[in-house]
This record gives C-alpha cells, sequence and structure tokens, in this order.
C-alpha cells in the first residue's frame, strides 16, 4: 500500500494531478446544482410576490 | 419519431429542460462508473512505464482533459455557428454553457501538464507552441465568459459570444498540429494519428475509459448548465412558473 501511494518517487506529482481532477470535476457539479437552487428561489419568490398583489 | 422532428422538438425550451432533466442522472451516473474504473485501472492494473516510471500516470488526467478542453471549443463553437446562421436559439443557450466547463477541463490540462513536465523536463512552463497555444484557448474561453457576462441584452451576448468563439477556431489546429509544425519539448501524438496508436493496450484502455468518462460528465453538466440558462431567460413566462409551483408543491 505504502508503495503505491509512493508511486515510485512520483507521489508528489502523481496524487496532486488526481486530486485537481476531482476538485475540477466536483466544482463543475456544484456550480450548476447551487445556480439551479439559487434561481429556483428567486422565481418562486417573486412569482408568490406577484400572486399576492393580485389578490 | 423523426430526426427532423426531434431537432424540432428539442429547439422549444420546455419540451428541451425536460428531456435534459431525464438523461442527466443516467449520464452522471455512466460517467462516476467510468471515472472509477479507469483510474483504478490506470493507477493500479496500468504497467509502470519503463521510460517515465509511474509518472505517466498523470496522462490518464491529462490526455482526457486536454481532449475535452478543444472537444468542448468545437461544440460551443459549432452552437454558436447554429444561432448565427440559423437563428437555433438552443445553440445559444448551449454555446454559452459550454464555456466554463471548457475553461475548467483546460486549466486541468494546463496544470496536469505541468505537474508531469516537471519531472520529466525539468521545468513547470515553457513557451513552447503546444503549451502556449493551450494557454491562449484557456483565455479563449475566460474570453467568451467574460464577454457574455458584460452585456446586459443576453440575445445580443449570445450573439457577440458566438462570434468570439468562431473566430477563436483557428486556434484549435494550432494545438492539434503544433507538436508537428514546431520544435517543440512536448511529444507529438500517440493515439490521434493515422495508423496504429504506438501505447499498448493495458495503457492504452484506461486512458480511453477515462476520456469517455469526461465526455458524458461533460454532457451532463453541459446539460445542467442549459437547464439553468434556460430557466433565468424564461424567468417571466408561464412555463416555467408553472414548472418550478408544481416542484414546489
Amino acid at each position: 500500500m505504502s508503495e503505491f501511494l509512493h508511486m515510485g518517487g512520483y507521489a508528489a506529482y502523481v496524487w496532486p494531478s488526481y486530486g485537481l481532477a476531482l476538485v475540477i470535476l466536483v466544482y463543475n457539479l456544484i456550480g450548476p446544482l447551487a445556480q439551479h437552487r439559487r434561481l429556483r428561489a428567486a422565481i418562486l419568490r417573486k412569482a408568490r410576490r406577484a400572486g399576492r398583489h393580485a389578490r | 419519431m423523426g430526426i427532423k422532428r426531434f431537432f424540432h422538438q428539442m429547439g422549444s425550451p420546455q419540451y428541451f429542460y425536460r428531456v435534459a432533466g431525464l438523461w442527466i442522472p443516467w449520464l452522471l451516473g455512466a460517467s462516476l462508473l467510468l471515472l472509477v474504473i479507469g483510474w483504478v485501472d490506470g493507477l493500479v492494473y496500468a504497467p509502470t512505464d519503463y521510460q517515465q516510471g509511474d509518472s505517466y500516470r498523470i496522462m490518464f488526467i491529462h490526455v482526457p482533459a486536454a481532449w475535452m478542453s478543444m472537444f468542448i471549443y468545437m461544440v460551443m463553437a459549432f452552437s454558436g455557428l447554429l444561432s448565427l446562421v440559423w437563428r437555433v436559439k438552443m445553440g445559444e443557450v448551449i454555446a454559452v454553457s459550454c464555456a466554463p466547463i471548457g475553461a475548467s477541463f483546460t486549466l486541468l490540462a494546463l496544470a496536469t501538464g505541468s505537474l508531469w513536465g516537471k519531472p520529466m523536463w525539468g521545468t513547470w512552463w515553457v513557451w513552447d507552441a503546444r503549451l502556449t497555444s493551450e494557454l491562449i484557448l484557456f483565455f479563449l474561453y475566460l474570453g467568451v465568459i467574460a464577454l457574455y457576462g458584460a452585456i446586459e441584452d443576453r440575445r445580443v451576448g449570445a450573439r457577440a459570444v458566438a462570434i468570439l468563439a468562431l473566430v477563436g477556431v483557428v486556434n484549435i489546429p494550432i494545438i492539434h498540429y503544433s507538436v508537428e509544425w514546431w520544435n517543440t519539448l512536448h511529444q507529438p501524438a500517440t493515439i490521434t494519428k493515422l495508423g496504429k496508436p504506438s501505447i499498448v493496450p493495458s495503457m492504452l484502455i484506461p486512458l480511453l475509459i477515462g476520456a469517455l468518462a469526461f465526455k458524458l460528465f461533460f454532457f451532463a453538466t453541459v446539460l445542467m448548465r442549459a437547464r439553468n440558462e434556460l430557466l433565468e431567460r424564461d424567468r417571466n413566462t408561464r412555463w416555467v412558473k408553472n414548472l418550478l409551483e408544481a416542484e414546489a408543491k
């Protein structure tokens, strides 16, 4: 296991590469999900306000 | 269902939104599964390289990321072309949704290239043709994002973005052929060349699995962003209000 983590002496280059790939994948998922939640809340808030005024 | 009818229906925001919502979980699921298989295969089972030792395992990230950086750019430019020439509104939505994902994969290609270059070439960076043209690609993506953000009217912004994206297409063959046209530290193409790829199958397979995983991941996330873009653009329309109110119940 420690030999695997050692990556033949290149651990300091190999693991950051995979780590950064993970960070970028997670960012690409969280980003649009958070934006979706924000947008939905904003549109619903506005629709409810408009609905109240109409009554 | 005829292909013509399919494209006609996908041009309707409401229909696109719904169908994209059905595809996203499957695309994401398949992509993450392939990613785990590809990475485990690449990190554990692929043999150590006789020249580069284990440092070459960075390739399983670096090469798919670099392919994606160019593939996403072509999708963005082609969608832009559809929106400019045939006024396909969905083309605008896809084009602007491509840019942040493309920028992030380009950054990944550049950073992993640096991390691979340091132990193999002895330097993080050189101003050679391949590296410089890939850096220009990153700036093109940033330019597209900034330009779209700077223009208030979304339709005008999307048109400007489409033109910029199309002009930037000239950079794509430069990136691809840079390793042939100029003397460079970067190694020439191993896979995307005519004839047999000069790589053993035990290394090629995890590379291709990883590349497919990234591609499916891009399709999933570009649809997620396109759905948001549609909500934003159509926020005052009935279909958006009906949809969100139905979901909220």
